[in-house]
């Protein structure tokens, strides 16, 4: 059947109620619910769900191992804000998501997980790949279902991408037996439609509150705005943006909240937390108030809770009553809609003359501007901040930026510039390895006509680089950035701070990069020196397909500052001296 | 300190299991949970007590709600309520000995429910410590008792005020000061609990 057929049958099944197989649901409901892409991988007890796709005009991506579809899901929908849908078989096919789904979970990623299983009748007999995925992804899921009639398909797909995407967005996984599957039943998808949503009763902003807070801002003498993922979900970029410019407060982002507040304004100071600037901590530490906005004062943030910010009041604005007081004891909580509340709360803010304490934080930039590329000689060494220093100017910062995680991660935070939300994709709260490439290309079906960019460690490209050849296969065009040093170089790190440089199963070796990825079809280029960084990126720009650039960078750099683990945000390890590796104000 | 949840949940399979694995996921061990129909069709009732932080009454009544299936969530904490638990107890008794017992549970107010030439089932309704009270005199001087089945602690505010009513007046963060200042007043032994 062709596309324009398709569309036009599966129109038809949304208008009147229809007579379906299990399987033609499935796809139907997804039509339904606006889905055009989905990423997946055939198996036995989803097949009659793959026999029936050619009926619908959805573009199936085959993956070369699940995690990879969860994660392009995941990809899919940070780059969109709208649901990513990832489909596998049962079994191992299911258990192989796990990662991915664990991976949104932590990140509050809205994506829906269809796994076949076993028929009804030999549920809980250890058939042959029958593995019970509704069990072992209930910790890691917003919500799950195991559904064993072809009727129930409509209405728990439907109430899946409700639960995905309302309140705090998250992963919801649906299991449909084989049977259902090939069942028949009515589909009717207005009458699948899901209940109200019942919002959170704790989920409350009182008026005294809202009061109490202008009142703070309104005297503060030292605040700062914490800026983190919520706002992006929200969609409350613009209503931060005022709270920062009316009032004056100067904005630090969380790693997930990098292109909720332009980099460029200059009330941003940069990102916070165990690699931030040393003035982003010290000005938290220094405030007497934080105004956390849709942040959940996670560990990498905070350091050590009973030294954190202890002279700043604290007002914290979320949607999940339940990081209420967390791991921080805040004054006014806010539990709401981030963008709904500061809706409520900006008449209540006047204009606030902020200028004495940016000052102050600005003077305390001197002595610790660690960002230095250009002033660094060229001694045929390459780092990897000039590496990402380079892809943001040449991208002129435009690009959808996809890492994996680890040092280059770091990197890429403190050295490609954000200005708009969603151009930044990465793995921040589970920090998974090898979350890089699968989600960039989930990043490309999501936004076709942007310049998505992978920037990914050795170690963390050879976990999924298996998925080059989804890249080959579906002809998308990606440009790839290895930052190669030949160690897992973040646990390096750690252990030459922590563990006296005992690196113990850190060296890596790992392939010729650019051959592997001839080996796809896939052009690239090995770029070894300062000078040739800006040919290669530009090269890997111009060529018509995905390209793949392995840049062999400095073996033993490290990431800097740092703020060990556990330790207040004042104690941090700083870059030894005499190696500064500091951008200079003219390089902006 | 002890916690004492009432949950409203859907009656529906895997149910108990999240609400469950909630506890788990935090380290909390559940001392008791009994669940049941409730006056609401669907909807199962829970009493859920465990012992944790007094901080973590929040934490754990916001993060039950969100869970899918649960529906109302009251945190019971010092508020005046009445808990009662059912046991059942089997003790060892031939016809010489059985007049002595029949004695102790007319004292405990409890019922003598099955009798065998050997041994006899005892029901009683109460209080934890008064149904522990009985269990320790039934095994004085030799030790009578050959099981015990209980069926964990429920719950129930007094009054009018069910969970539902709590929630439509909006009670909730405000009401954990009372609870705390009727807990300060319960441990100085100036409110007697309520039998």
């Amino acid at each position: 059947m062709d596309t324009n057929a398709a569309t036009q049958a599966s129109n038809a099944h949304l208008a009147a109620p229809t007579r379906l197989t299990g399987a033609e649901i499935v796809w139907a409901t997804l039509v339904g619910e606006g889905v055009t892409d989905v990423f997946g991988y055939p198996g036995g007890a989803i097949l009659p769900v793959y026999d029936a796709l050619r009926k619908f005009p959805i573009h199936h991506t085959l993956v070369r191992h699940e995690q990879g579809a969860a994660h392009m899901a995941d990809g899919y929908a940070r780059a969109s804000g709208k649901v990513g849908v990832a489909i596998a078989t049962s079994g191992p096919g299911a258990t192989n998501l796990v990662t991915g789904i664990a991976t949104a979970m932590l990140d509050s990623i809205p994506i829906v997980c269809i796994t076949g299983n076993v028929s009804s009748k030999v549920l809980g007999s250890d058939a042959f790949q029958e593995v019970d995925i509704t069990g072992i992804t209930l910790p890691v899921t917003k919500h799950n279902f195991l559904v064993n009639r072809a009727e129930d398909i409509a209405p728990a797909i439907r109430y899946a991408f409700q639960i995905a995407k309302t309140a705090r967005p998250g992963p919801v996984l649906v299991d449909i037996t084989k049977d259902a599957q090939q069942a028949t039943a009515t589909f009717d998808f207005e009458a699948a439609k899901p209940r109200a949503h019942r919002p959170h009763p704790m989920r409350k902003v009182e008026d005294s509150s809202l009061d109490q807070a202008a009142e703070l801002i309104r005297n503060a003498k030292r605040p700062v705005i914490l800026a983190g993922h919520g706002i992006i979900e929200s969609g409350a970029m613009e209503q931060v943006l005022t709270l920062a410019e009316r009032a004056q407060i100067p904005v630090a982002l969380t790693l997930l909240g990098l292109g909720a507040f332009p980099a460029s304004h200059p009330l941003n100071l940069g990102m916070m937390g165990m690699h931030g600037e040393s003035w982003v901590n010290g000005a938290i530490q220094d405030a007497d108030l934080l105004i956390a906005c849709g942040m959940r004062f996670d560990d990498r943030v905070t350091g050590s809770t009973s030294t954190y910010a202890t002279k700043a009041k604290k007002i914290h604005i979320d949607v999940d009553p339940a990081e209420i007081n967390k791991n921080i004891k805040v004054e006014v909580p806010l539990t709401g809609d981030l963008r709904e509340v500061l809706e409520t709360l900006l008449p209540r803010i006047g204009g606030r003359d902020g200028s004495a304490w940016i000052k102050t934080i600005e003077s305390s930039k001197g002595a610790s501007a660690v960002r230095d590329i250009k002033n660094l000689p060229d001694s045929g060494h390459l780092y990897a901040a000039h590496v990402i220093h380079d892809i943001w100017r040449i991208t002129g910062g435009n690009a959808i930026v996809v890492t994996d995680v680890g040092q280059h991660q770091m990197w890429e935070a403190q050295y490609y510039h954000h200005e708009k939300p969603r151009s930044l994709i990465t793995s921040g709260g589970l920090g998974t390895m090898g979350f890089a490439l699968p989600a960039a290309i989930g990043a490309k079906f999501a936004c076709a006509e942007k310049e998505v960019w992978v920037i990914v460690g050795d170690g963390g490209f050879q976990m999924t680089s298996a998925e080059l050849s989804t890249i080959a296969q579906e002809k998308i065009k990606i440009n790839i950035a290895i930052i190669n040093n030949g160690y897992l170089g973040m646990v390096r790190q750690w252990q030459e701070f922590f563990y006296e440089r005992n690196y113990e199963a850190t060296p890596l070796v790992s392939p010729d990069f650019v051959k592997l990825a001839d080996a796809h079809g896939i052009a690239g280029l090995t770029v070894h020196t300062r000078g040739e960084v800006a040919e290669a990126v530009n090269a890997a720009r111009s060529a018509p397909g995905a390209f793949l650039l392995n840049f062999k960078v400095e073996k033993e750099d490290s990431v800097y500052p740092m703020i060990p683990a556990g330790s207040a945000l004042h104690e941090m390890i700083r870059r030894p001296g005499q190696n500064p590796l500091v951008e200079s104000a003219d390089d902006k | 300190m002890l916690h004492t949840f009432v949950a409203y949940v859907e009656d529906l399979p895997g149910v108990l299991t999240r609400v469950a694995s909630l506890f788990r996921r935090l380290n909390i061990n559940i001392n008791s949970l009994t669940v049941g129909r409730s006056e609401r069709a669907g909807l199962s009732r829970m009493t859920i007590v465990c012992e944790a932080s007094a901080e973590s009454g929040h934490r754990i009544r916001a993060s039950l709600y969100k869970l899918e299936n649960v529906v109302d969530v009251d945190d019971i904490a010092q508020a005046p309520s009445v808990t009662r638990e059912l046991a059942l107890i089997k003790v060892a008794a031939t016809p010489r000995d059985r007049s002595q017992i029949f004695e102790l549970v007319e004292v405990f107010r409890a019922r003598i429910v099955d009798l065998a030439p050997e041994s006899m089932m005892i029901e009683m309704t109460g209080v934890e410590s008064k149904i522990e009270g009985l269990i320790q005199v039934l095994n004085e001087g030799e030790e009578r008792v050959l099981e015990i089945c209980r069926s964990g602690k429920m719950t129930m505010r007094r009054g009018h005020h069910t969970s539902g009513v709590l929630r439509a007046m909006g009670a909730g963060e405000s009401e954990s000061e009372e609870r705390a200042e009727s807990l300060e007043a319960l441990e100085a032994g100036a409110v007697a609990e309520p039998e």
